[in-house]
């Protein structure tokens, strides 16, 4: 059971091929796969479909693959900062499927658990919820929505055990345990890998059961809005 | 006159309670974590975090804490983080006594448009949808009337929806409204706006 790998390029080996849906953790820019997002770049592969609540920004995170139109489509509650994906988008090169935030976070994480489809109140009568079957229960409407079963599963960790036990760091943990959960491979950055036995088992947020690839790298972490308050004077 | 940007965060942290989770969405609703006072308010943060903290110092920015706004936060000795599945539970289960957000248009039956605008360009809903259908109390703060003056507390929304049905009370500069059988129940009107005044800026029907 070898899970750690040397690289993000050698941890992708094998995985990818064109036209394949990708589930990829982060909000925003915070606790994004960069590393093998790069590394799908560099493989060339293309026609992708991505799972991810945000599309990067120009040059970081998914960004950085619209500029290559090696995406086909992406599946999204929030887009608002990534300028070349509005002109992809407007031009008609990129198709684009709004899901609502938790919307989306539950069908991943229900595809993880073996749930293919669950109903929610979210979006009933508004555009969100054209052509989706409708079910009452007590009284109130809900509306079908149906889990994300992903080719690949990408994810960002503070740290692994070797194993494959994960632990997230703040809002950095954000999309990424639902995204790894519902993918058929999932392969995972993180900034330490540590022997078993060094995390606490009772502090595990991902269970090893869910990863198959590791990989330790260093990230850029990028901040999309430094907001500050002034010091106060002493 | 009327009230202004702080004002309107002001009256609105009036509807919070002590002890309440809550979401303050952007623009005017994050103000309102200013006024709250001596209440005991826990702040959701809708990417992961119940216990939202102040903007850092400079040089403090974690990459790490951000809120759903994306910008760099703070967390306070009660915090606890989770991933998004799990805020969104919380959320859509009703755990989260209120959300304050913004709207573009809100209508007399409590529906509310805040997420596109047709042939503009369209950012998405993000969790908008999630909070105003699975919160406690939807409370909308928001400009009574556009730049040209119309009235944007209408009989019935123009724009694509983001719920149906879902608004409690609507706080805006000229006054608070509450949505009630068959349209709007003035509560109160803003300083040195009279009751005719509110009236003649609302295109929703007004009740009782």
């Amino acid at each position: 059971m070898k899970k750690v790998y040397a690289n993000a390029k050698e941890a992708l080996d094998g995985v990818l091929r064109d036209d394949m849906l990708i589930a990829a953790g982060g909000f925003g820019l915070c606790g994004i796969p960069e590393l093998l997002l790069e590394a799908i770049k560099e493989s060339g592969v293309k026609d992708l479909t991505f799972a991810s609540n945000n599309a990067g920004v120009d040059d970081f995170g998914i960004g950085i693959l619209l500029q290559t139109k090696q995406v086909k489509k992406m599946i999204s509650s929030y887009v608002g900062e990534n300028a070349e994906f509005m002109r992809q988008y407007l031009s008609g090169e990129l198709e684009l499927e709004f899901n609502p935030q938790g919307t989306l976070a539950e069908r991943m994480r229900a595809a993880g658990c073996g749930i293919p489809g669950f109903y929610t109140k979210t979006g009933v009568g508004t555009q969100i919820a054209e052509g989706k079957e409708v079910k009452v229960f007590n009284g109130e409407e809900y509306i079908l929505e149906e889990g994300i079963f992903a080719d690949l599963s990408i994810v960002k960790a503070w740290k692994a055990d070797t194993t494959g036990n994960l632990v997230f760091r703040k809002t950095a943990r954000n999309f990424n345990p639902p995204a790894a959960m519902c993918g058929k491979i999932c392969v995972v950055e993180v900034e330490e890998i540590v022997e078993p036995g060094e995390l606490d088992p009772d502090n595990i947020h991902l269970p090893g059961v869910y990863v198959h690839r590791i990989i330790q790298g260093d990230h850029e972490k990028r901040i999309e809005k430094v907001t500050t308050r002034p010091r106060e004077e002493a | 006159m009327a009230w202004d940007r702080n004002q309107m965060a002001a009256r609105a942290a009036q509807e919070l309670e002590d002890g309440m989770y809550v979401n303050l969405g952007i623009g005017i609703p994050t103000l309102v974590a200013n006024y709250v006072g001596d209440k005991d308010i826990t702040l959701q943060s809708e990417n992961g975090m119940l216990g939202m903290g102040p903007f850092p110092y400079e040089g403090e920015e974690d990459p790490d804490l951000i809120n759903a706004g994306k910008q760099t936060i703070t967390e306070l000795r009660r915090t606890s983080y989770f991933d998004s599945a799990t805020s969104f539970g919380m959320i859509r289960g009703g755990k989260i006594a209120a959300a304050i957000l913004g709207a573009m248009e809100v209508d007399e039956k409590g529906d509310l448009a805040n997420w596109m605008i047709p042939g503009k360009l369209v950012k998405g809903m993000g969790g908008a949808m999630d909070l105003v259908a699975g919160v406690g109390r939807v409370i909308v703060v928001m400009d009574h009337t556009n730049k040209h003056g119309d009235s944007k507390v209408l009989k019935e929304c123009t724009l694509p929806l983001t719920g149906k049905g879902v608004v409690d009370r609507i706080i805006t500069n000229l006054g608070v409204f509450d949505v009630v059988e068959g349209g709007l129940k003035i509560v109160e009107c803003a300083e040195g706006v009279s009751e005719d005044e509110l009236r003649a800026a609302t295109e929703a029907t007004i009740v009782g």
